[in-house]
């Protein structure tokens, strides 16, 4: 087969985006202080922040699960009046600033916010405390898990599940034992995008929850402290550190649900 | 068992009206071009798709009637359905498959699977139980669907289109096992197809659906005999007539005449197997009662024989030798002259 003759200038400003890319993460890797890096990465600050992150981050995946499962499927298989504005309304923290996404929910669920009056009154608050963290990871992160769902709820067959319940079985076991495994490797693959995202998640956390170290203090809002204060150094081990994550999960998810199979 | 169903259901452009009754130890088959309805009567009766209107009673239980407000979901109906293309759930294995609607029913993992297995053993797919269905081939993962509707212990089966998927060869294999388990099968068992062979090879009784009406219904013979559509003509491969009769002539709804050798009168359908018609290069003399100019629009040949589609004041289709097709001539454009006697025209009401 003869190869096809790629055209250069295409190959030229292909070469200039993969660059724009790339300059940054080497940026970071050159200005790493190594020799310091062990001693950055365990400090009690950024071992706080790191393990607040994570709780953050999982729980807030938890939540996407929980609430973005069934969304999905009733955006995939129920047809009603309004669908899809109620899908633009939940992307909508995709394409949001997330500061705005983060003052829309202090104003929505913050002590004065117009529920979170009520939330306060039996006892929930939401603002500058860990919840709000997960709050605010969930709001922005969700719509990941909900979008590559949705699509994958849309892909089954139909007749699948008509088969499963000519077999005796009840919705719920159809949905459980059919459904559910079809739609697995998009549920885990949404699911990681949506941790990633809430792991990574800065403006509507710093808007809403605040930046309480040990509290609210996530590792982006760590990051940010360090950089614009006393120890960029730490910043940018730290940096480096969830790049290698990002980019860790980024691969996992090529070669296992991803892309080409 | 028995089955006593009269279902409405309009679906877009389709309106099928009809009304479809089996009972035990007969194999009814549902045949029809593509568009009929019978996947969507099928549907309404496994629960699938709630009808409009009508009534379905499976061993006196009414299972669906609007009217009543009535509807006894899919789960609840005891119908195992072989869908067209198997439908076997790609991440459960053959055995898993199979085990699936005694597991839904609440029998036990080892009792299920101890069932599956004995059915995959009937359906000579011993061994072929940790197979997923990716690595089954079109008629294992058929059988396995077969497997898988029986192991749920329905009171009716329904197969849509059970071989259609398969190749030739295979078919006619797959083909001979149904049949053995239809006839198996302690309750009703109802064939969808648009296929005439595997109609008339496993059903003991026919129900032609066209757009959404029931046109003929008997047994085998019965259809095979006596067409009373130009669908079914065409299935069964005769030529097929419907016009009105006066003493024997029949005048046909297109614009020609047919006599044959008897006194029928009325609205009559009339049929002359391809078999029966003569070709000639040039006008016969004598015997035959019907005589007509014609030109070849088709050849097609068979093993043994060829068909030939002639158009004229009266369409129709010949079967001839291949010597014959040499000796007239008979090519795309040819101008022939077709002869049938009076005594090959039958002729029965429409």
């Amino acid at each position: 087969m003869r190869r096809r003759a790629v055209p250069l200038p295409a190959m030229a400003l292909a070469a200039v985006a993969v660059a724009a890319f790339a300059l940054p993460l080497v940026a970071l890797a050159v200005r790493a202080p190594w020799s310091d890096a062990w001693r950055h990465l365990t400090t009690h600050e950024a071992r706080q922040a790191f393990v607040l992150s994570m709780e953050t981050s999982l729980l807030a995946t938890a939540v996407a699960v929980v609430l973005g499962v069934p969304l999905a499927w009733v955006q995939a298989r129920v047809d009603y009046p309004g669908r899809n504005f109620v899908r633009a309304l939940t992307t909508l923290p995709m394409v949001l600033p997330p500061v705005v996404g983060g003052t829309a929910l202090l104003l929505a669920l913050g002590r004065r916010g117009i529920a979170g009056q009520y939330l306060d009154d039996v006892g929930v608050h939401l603002p500058f405390h860990v919840s709000g963290a997960v709050v605010a990871e969930a709001f922005v992160a969700m719509p990941f898990l909900v979008l590559t769902l949705e699509a994958a709820f849309r892909s089954v067959d139909t007749r699948l599940e008509d088969a499963a319940r000519t077999l005796g079985a009840s919705q719920w076991t159809v949905f459980r034992r059919v459904t559910l495994p079809l739609v697995r490797p998009s549920l885990v693959a949404g699911a990681v995008l949506c941790w990633a995202r809430a792991l990574g998640e800065f403006g509507a956390t710093i808007t809403f929850a605040g930046n309480l170290p040990g509290k609210t203090q996530t590792l982006p809002l760590f990051v940010y402290v360090r950089f614009e204060g006393a120890d960029p150094a730490a910043a940018i081990v730290l940096s480096l550190a969830m790049m290698a994550v990002s980019l860790a999960v980024l691969l996992a998810l090529r070669d296992r649900w991803l892309g080409l199979r | 068992m028995t089955l006593a169903a009269r279902v409405e259901v309009r679906r877009g452009t389709l309106q099928l009206e009809c009304e479809l009754t089996a009972n035990d130890g007969e194999v009814v088959a549902v045949v029809g071009p593509n568009g009929a309805g019978k996947t969507t009567l099928l549907r309404a009766l496994a629960g699938l798709t709630p009808i409009d209107a009508g009534r379905i009673e499976l061993d006196g239980k009414v299972v669906d009637d609007p009217a009543q407000r009535t509807f006894v979901v899919p789960e609840q109906r005891r119908v195992g359905v072989v869908f067209q293309d198997g439908q076997l759930f790609p991440h459960l294995s053959a055995v898993e498959n199979v085990a699936f609607g005694p597991r839904s029913a609440g029998v036990s993992r080892r009792e299920a699977t101890a069932r599956a297995e004995t059915w995959l053993d009937r359906l000579g797919l011993a061994g072929k139980g940790g197979d997923r269905p990716s690595q089954l081939s079109g008629g294992q993962a058929q059988r396995v669907a077969l497997a898988r509707a029986l192991a749920s212990d329905p009171a009716m089966l329904l197969l849509d289109e059970p071989l259609t998927a398969l190749d030739a060869a295979t078919r006619v294999e797959v083909r001979r096992d149904l049949g053995r388990h239809l006839r198996a099968f302690p309750g009703v068992p109802i064939l969808v197809t648009h296929d005439p062979v595997d109609a008339l090879a496993l059903a003991d009784r026919i129900v032609v659906l066209e757009m959404g009406r029931v046109v003929q219904e008997g047994t085998a013979d019965e259809i095979v005999a006596r067409p009373r559509s130009p669908y079914v003509a065409e299935l069964v491969g005769t030529n097929l007539y419907r016009g009105t009769a006066t003493s024997g002539v029949v005048r046909t709804d297109g614009e020609g005449t047919i006599t044959s050798a008897t006194t029928a009168s009325g609205p009559v359908c009339a049929t002359v197997h391809p078999r029966a018609v003569a070709l000639h290069t040039s006008r016969p003399e004598g015997t035959p009662r019907n005589v007509w100019p014609v030109r070849v629009t088709h050849v097609e040949r068979l093993t043994d024989r060829v068909r030939v589609q002639l158009a004229g004041p009266l369409g129709i289709v010949a079967e001839v030798t291949l010597a014959a097709v040499d000796e007239l001539g008979l090519r795309e454009g040819a101008e022939v002259w077709a002869a049938v006697k009076a005594t090959e025209v039958d002729v029965y009401e429409a």
